[in-house]
């Protein structure tokens, strides 16, 4: 799978979990960047990011991603 | 394992279906299709995207949802199971209102009055403790006695906060079980050490049950959940790191569908009836194709013995109160003979309260069984192994329940159980002899269809009645039958077993209860009446509510119940009698019940589309039925 693809499953879900098809994610955007994405639909992207993708993130990571690329970067490493 | 709900069908269009709801302009059809999408498989973010869309709707809701306000009391983080609570409540039609206490204060949040809790006003109160903080007071080195003494101190302050919510909401009190979130310290020998976290778990959850039976509080079994899908399912140490979440995300679905059956079951809303297919469902093979000797079923076969399995759950179903039926396209002399001659068949004839075999479509016998058994078509479950049946009941009768079966028979059973359409919130006398008043019921209509003349076929019936106030000993039986009864209901009100207690006990409200008997047997007690006087005008009684089981529709018990009403009403110094009747897409069978009883249209309307009426006692004429008296 190719970081892009990635892009657009993160951008689907996101907009999927908001409710708002207006939501365009970049690799450089940041949770603070998107309305609405607070702590508690950081932990819900991340649970449906683990079912979506069947991988579990380690604590520390998910405390320290700086922005939506880390976490694709991530992801990819755990799919492999 | 994650928490699956194997038995819901999966949404195959989720995303489109939710736009085209979300998209509708009339609130009405947008609840509607929401409704209809929450009968399906949903997973973690499906269950959000669809409670959101809940949420945006503004408007009141339509006809045929009930609004329902739970409060949820928790000592961890608990907002990633508010949408599915809701989301589960909606594929009951209930619309649950869900307060969420502030993180860890549900002491304060209780005792304080002018906390948001108190103005919310709970009809429900779940409370979600963990087993952490009983843990954290037993050293691992405490002696049998000392963890005793905890375990009782932890208990003692539930049972205190249960106490609050009672005296101050009245509210449904749902206790959550203990998850077992410790980890093996001694290995196996944990449960031989009583300081050992895991053995303090295990008493929790033992003496729990002990004293929410005492105090009437109902149980969300989580533990026991997570005994079957594994911990791992239930309880996640990530999601606990970072948010203090105790119930893991992933099993919210599963949770939310937990609270909102004990909420559903409480408002009468649980299944009644399970009706099965029978070749390949009941038994193995086509009984028309290969005989009675042809069929797999019984010891002998991995695939027979769990055809038996399933016809031994649903014998066990039968006798904690539910009404099973065939429905079945076959020969019916074929069908039966299965029931009558096969050495194997757990099930007999007389388990079945409606047997329906014959060509027509299904969709028109379950119809008819539901008519016959004078249930709604929404208390049916239908079981058929056939996925081609399955769609075609659940798109011609979207209210009838029909379980997504596994493809093995070996997990039928399993499937049936985790549903948990008949999930209880008692189990009175009353329950362990339905199934039986039903056959007897059968007789009866025989028996009618015999004598033909209706009034003949009542006298000889030799019914009577045993009726006076609510008595103790009837309390849950009395509740139960106000909740779950829905068609002869005139108002739909509902009574937590507090208030019941409390109207039986009050010194001004005429209490009423009835129990009719015939040469069958005893019915049972199948209708209760509340009168209020009305505080301005003392000498006219209100009829809060009167409900009466349709077990018993069509015996003239409506009209000998009324004539007691009257002469209790006089007694209690009442010139008049007003109730009202609020109708409901259930109760259409009563609605000229009060016109019928002598009673004339008040020009004051209840609200909800409601109508009020009034009767002069002095005026009152008695019926004359084919009812005696007997007792009090």
């Amino acid at each position: 799978m190719t970081d892009q693809e990635v892009l657009d499953s993160f951008t689907r879900i996101l907009r999927d979990l908001l409710l708002d098809d207006s939501i365009v994610l970049l690799m450089e955007t940041r949770r603070q960047d998107v309305p609405n994405w607070d702590s508690f639909n950081y932990i819900n992207f991340m649970v449906a990011v683990e079912i979506e993708f069947g991988v579990k993130f380690k604590v520390a990571d998910i405390e320290s991603f700086e922005n939506v690329g880390a976490i694709i970067a991530e992801t990819q490493a755990l799919v492999r | 394992m994650r928490p699956m709900m194997s038995w819901l069908p999966v949404a195959p269009n989720f995303r489109a279906d939710l736009g085209v709801a979300l998209e509708s302009p009339n609130p009405t059809d947008c609840l509607e299709r929401l409704a209809s999408l929450a009968q399906h498989r949903l997973g973690y973010l499906e269950t959000i995207q669809l409670d959101r869309a809940l949420g945006r709707l503004t408007s009141e809701p339509g006809s045929g949802f009930t609004v329902v306000r739970l409060a949820l009391l928790a000592s961890s983080t608990v907002d990633h199971l508010l949408p599915a609570i809701r989301v589960a409540g909606l594929r009951r039609r209930l619309l649950i209102d869900v307060h969420k206490g502030q993180y860890g204060q549900y002491r304060q949040d209780m005792l304080d009055p002018a906390s948001s809790l108190h103005q919310f006003a709970p009809q429900f109160v779940l409370l979600s403790i963990t087993a952490r903080n009983t843990i954290a007071s037993v050293p691992l080195t405490a002696t049998a006695e000392e963890v005793d003494e905890a375990i009782s101190r932890s208990i003692d302050e539930l049972r205190l906060l249960w106490r609050k919510a009672r005296e101050t909401f009245n509210a449904t009190i749902i206790q959550q079980t203990f998850l077992d979130i410790t980890e093996p310290l001694f290995g196996s020998y944990d449960r031989l050490v009583p300081g050992a976290p895991a053995r303090v778990v295990m008493e929790l959850n033992n003496q729990l049950p002990k004293v929410a039976v005492l105090d009437g509080v109902l149980l969300l079994d989580v533990a026991r959940a997570s005994e079957r899908d594994g911990i791992d399912g239930w309880f996640d140490t990530g999601s606990w790191l970072q948010g203090k979440l105790e119930v893991a995300p992933e099993a919210a679905p599963s949770y939310g569908e937990m609270v909102s059956r004990i909420v559903a079951a409480q408002r009468g809303l649980s299944k009644k009836c399970l009706v099965f297919d029978l070749d390949n469902t009941l038994w193995g093979g086509v009984i028309g194709d290969d005989g009675l000797e042809g069929l797999v079923l019984g010891e002998g076969s991995a695939a027979g013995e769990a055809h038996l399995a399933l016809q031994r759950y649903a014998k066990q179903l039968k006798e904690r109160g539910v009404i099973l039926a065939v429905c079945s396209k076959n020969d019916p002399a074929i069908a039966k003979a299965a029931f009558n001659e096969h050495p194997e068949m757990a099930l007999k004839r007389s388990d079945i309260s409606a047997f329906v075999a014959n060509w027509s479509d299904k969709a028109e016998n379950l119809k008819a069984i539901a008519a016959g058994l004078n249930i709604g078509l929404d208390s049916l479950v239908f079981v058929d192994d056939n996925p081609v049946e399955r769609a075609r009941i659940r798109h011609s009768l979207p209210m009838v329940a029909v379980p997504e079966l596994p493809q093995d028979i070996a997990h039928y059973v399993r499937c049936l159980a985790d549903a948990g359409y008949f999930e209880a919130v008692a189990f009175t006398s009353e329950d362990r002899q339905r199934a039986d008043q039903y056959m007897a019921n059968a007789e009866r209509e025989d028996l009618f269809e015999l004598s033909g003349n209706l009034d003949d076929f009542l006298r000889s019936l030799q019914m009577s009645v045993v009726f006076g106030k609510f008595t103790p000993g009837d309390l849950a039986r009395v509740t139960q039958l106000f909740n779950k009864t829905n068609q002869f209901n005139t108002t739909t009100k509902r009574y937590s077993a507090e208030e019941i207690a409390n109207f039986a006990a009050a010194k001004q409200t005429v209490t009423l209860q009835f129990r009719l008997l015939d040469k069958y047997g005893d019915n049972g007690l199948v209708s209760a009446m509340i009168l209020h006087p009305d505080p301005k005008q003392v000498e006219i009684f209100e009829i809060d509510n009167w409900v009466m089981s349709c077990r018993v529709f069509g015996r003239q018990l409506e009209f000998e119940a009324m004539n007691i009403a009257v002469e209790q009403a006089r007694c209690h110094g009442g010139k008049a009698l007003r109730a009202d009747y609020i109708q409901t897409p259930k109760n259409r069978v009563i609605s000229e019940l009060f016109p019928n009883l002598g009673f004339f249209p008040l020009d004051r309307t209840p609200g909800n589309g409601g109508t009020s009426w009034f009767l002069d006692l002095a005026k009152y004429i008695a019926r004359s039925t084919h009812i005696s008296r007997q007792g009090t």
